[in-house]
């Protein structure tokens, strides 16, 4: 990493850490909520931006940690627990989300994760013995941790925050080591990693089940976070929201979802002035910058920094610097 | 069995309007790549051109032909040049995006622009019932089921037995060489963008009747476009259409027979049987992979 970049992510954390200390209700639920939505967003990247598995149903894991959270919670389990089964959960059915993606690619394994969504969707709008239906589950507590109370705004916020934390942190580590290597071996040239030996089956399954189960830890945090939920919020439009997210920051980078996920959290509510045309100037803001810069915000940054050194490097025959990921 | 022959044939109604839907949407894709994620809003928004002409006080049949004009150039020209031609070389993924995107903007559009309620829309006939064999027909059906086929039919016709259409159909197939033995491949192109304005625009003013012309609509219509697409076969004309009837058949009976709660639940699950018994769908073609 850059200088530039580390002075950049220091600024970040710090802001991070500080910023919530000036915020009120509303604030600390919106970041809130952008630290639920950076995991989600972590694990599509995993899927699809670095295995380059496609994959539109990560809203519903989001739902079904939710859930698993939400009812678990109300039968009278401890926080901890109902977490690890949410994210546990989500990891096994992704993994089985993933043997179809062994047969097919691209739009099909699209449409196949999609056709899944909905059928959760109507799973949890349907079966109102377990879910209750369109009534959804409400009161649902924040959790106390080891004598921690996180029922106040400001301590759910670091609460999720460290859980963001954890995330990254495994993923920064995951994505150097030989698995991250492979993963992305199986986006640029599926049939040739398999050719070097590389078991591409595990992987692909892998790449499901690892970034479905950061689906479900999202959900998990999320439904403490807005405290009700149901079914309709887990629907398509929540998928395809996190994809947005993923595109716009940046899908294949490693801050992509961090940037991605601010943007769709936070434009709505500075575009609120336009009131109710915000969500027209919204999608004609994602169509433009599709169409000037596919790789997103941090394709963006990157060739704005790309700019800058090589005008400071004028003169100096240095050869083209890559960025940290080539473009397939 | 008075009730199944209703069901069919309202479902085969339904059913060739998704057709008409899904083989645009296969059009596209075959031609140019494009998989239009906004292809149900595109269907939402010409009920709304006819009734804002109609507000202007046209009569239904001119209001019908300026909702078509409107929509070839708006959902047919515009489409192509403005959204979709600057984002091919991206790839697949950013254009999956941008129609995403393209179809918030539609809904939105329809909602803020002219009015969030449902609005009545004038049918094509009057509503008459006929009976037969104890079963009750709406001649609307009919005439809808009509109207389809003969769209269906008329096109299939152009693509195969026109020199226009072995053009297009050799772009489809192979823009390369289709080039090289002169086929004017954009153009070829650009027609697919113009008929898939077309279909939409007939979808829509048959099916607004029934549905009435809501901004939400495109949600379900475009779903059901895709399925029957997938299901028939991707890049088959002839697949978009049976997947579309399929669709729309299998929904009307399933919801009666089996369960309303998951009637949709079962095209989705056609879907994946479809996938992962036969990627190509009904009728398709294997696509070669490329390493």
């Amino acid at each position: 990493m850059t200088r530039l970049g580390g002075i950049a992510l220091v600024a970040a954390v710090v802001l991070a850490l500080v910023l919530p200390q000036f915020l009120k209700g509303y604030g600390l639920y919106l970041i809130s909520m952008w630290a639920v939505l950076t995991i989600a967003v972590l694990g599509l990247n995993l899927t699809l931006g670095y295995a380059g598995q496609v994959s539109l149903a990560q809203g519903a894991f989001v739902g079904i940690g939710a859930y698993t959270v939400a009812l678990l919670m109300q039968a009278g389990w401890p926080f901890p627990l109902t977490f690890i089964c949410a994210a546990l959960l989500c990891f096994g059915i992704g993994w089985g989300l993933g043997y179809p993606a062994l047969r097919v690619q691209h739009h099909y394994l699209a449409f196949i994760t999609l056709a899944f969504n909905t059928l959760v969707f109507l799973l949890l709008r349907n079966e109102e013995w377990l879910t209750h239906g369109i009534y959804g589950v409400t009161g649902i507590m924040r959790p106390v941790l080891i004598g921690w109370s996180t029922g106040k705004p400001l301590d759910y916020y670091y609460f999720c925050v460290s859980m963001l934390t954890l995330v990254a942190g495994g993923l920064w580590w995951m994505i150097r080591s030989p698995w991250g290597r492979a993963f992305v071996a199986l986006r640029e040239n599926p049939i040739r990693a398999l050719s070097l030996g590389l078991d591409t089956r595990r992987y692909t399954l892998m790449a499901f089940a690892i970034g479905s189960s950061l689906g479900g830890v999202s959900g998990a945090l999320y439904a403490p976070l807005v405290q009700f939920i149901e079914p309709n919020s887990f629907a398509l439009g929540l998928s395809f929201n996190l994809l947005l997210m993923l595109i716009v920051g940046g899908s294949g980078y490693f801050f992509g979802p961090f940037l991605g996920a601010l943007v769709a959290v936070l434009l709505p509510e500075w575009l609120r002035v336009t009131q109710s045309y915000y969500l027209i100037a919204y999608a004609a803001a994602v169509m433009l910058m599709m169409a000037f810069c596919p790789s997103g915000l941090c394709g963006l940054l990157g060739r704005v920094a790309k700019a800058l050194r090589s005008n400071r490097a004028a003169g100096a025959a240095a050869p083209a610097l890559q960025g940290e990921r080539t473009h397939p | 069995m008075a009730s199944f022959i209703q069901l069919l044939v309202s479902g085969l109604a339904t059913g060739a309007i998704y057709a008409l839907i899904a083989v645009g949407f296969t059009l596209l894709w075959q031609t140019s790549q494009t998989i239009n994620f906004a292809q149900g809003e595109f269907v939402m928004l010409p009920a709304f051109f006819v009734l804002a002409a109609m507000n202007f006080g046209a009569p239904f049949w001119l209001a019908a032909l300026i909702a078509v004009a409107l929509s070839i150039i708006i959902l047919g020209l515009i489409f192509k040049f403005v959204i979709v031609d600057p984002m091919l070389k991206h790839g697949v993924l950013p254009l999956v995006i941008s129609t995403i995107a393209l179809s918030l903007f539609l809904k939105e559009s329809a909602k803020d622009f002219y009015s969030s309620q449902a609005q009545p829309f004038p049918a094509l006939v009057s509503p008459i019932d006929l009976h037969f064999l104890g079963a009750v027909i709406s001649v609307q059906s009919l005439a809808v089921l009509a109207v389809a086929v003969a769209s269906v039919l008329t096109l299939h016709l152009v693509l195969n037995n026109t020199r226009l259409g072995r053009m297009m159909q050799a772009t489809a197939q192979n823009p390369i060489l289709a080039r090289i033995l002169g086929v004017p491949v954009r153009r070829m192109v650009l027609y697919t963008f113009l008929i898939n304005g077309i279909l939409v625009a007939i979808a829509s003013i048959l099916i607004s009747p029934i549905y009435l012309a809501k901004f939400t609509n495109g949600e379900t219509l475009g779903m059901a476009a895709f399925l029957a697409a997938i299901i028939g076969g991707f890049n088959q004309v002839r697949g978009a259409i049976l997947g579309g009837i399929i669709l729309g058949v299998l929904d009307n009976l399933s919801a009666a027979y089996v369960s309303s709660q998951y009637r949709a639940a079962f095209p989705l699950i056609i879907l994946i049987v479809v996938i992962l018994w036969r990627p190509q769908g009904l009728l398709g073609r294997v696509e070669e992979r490329t390493v």
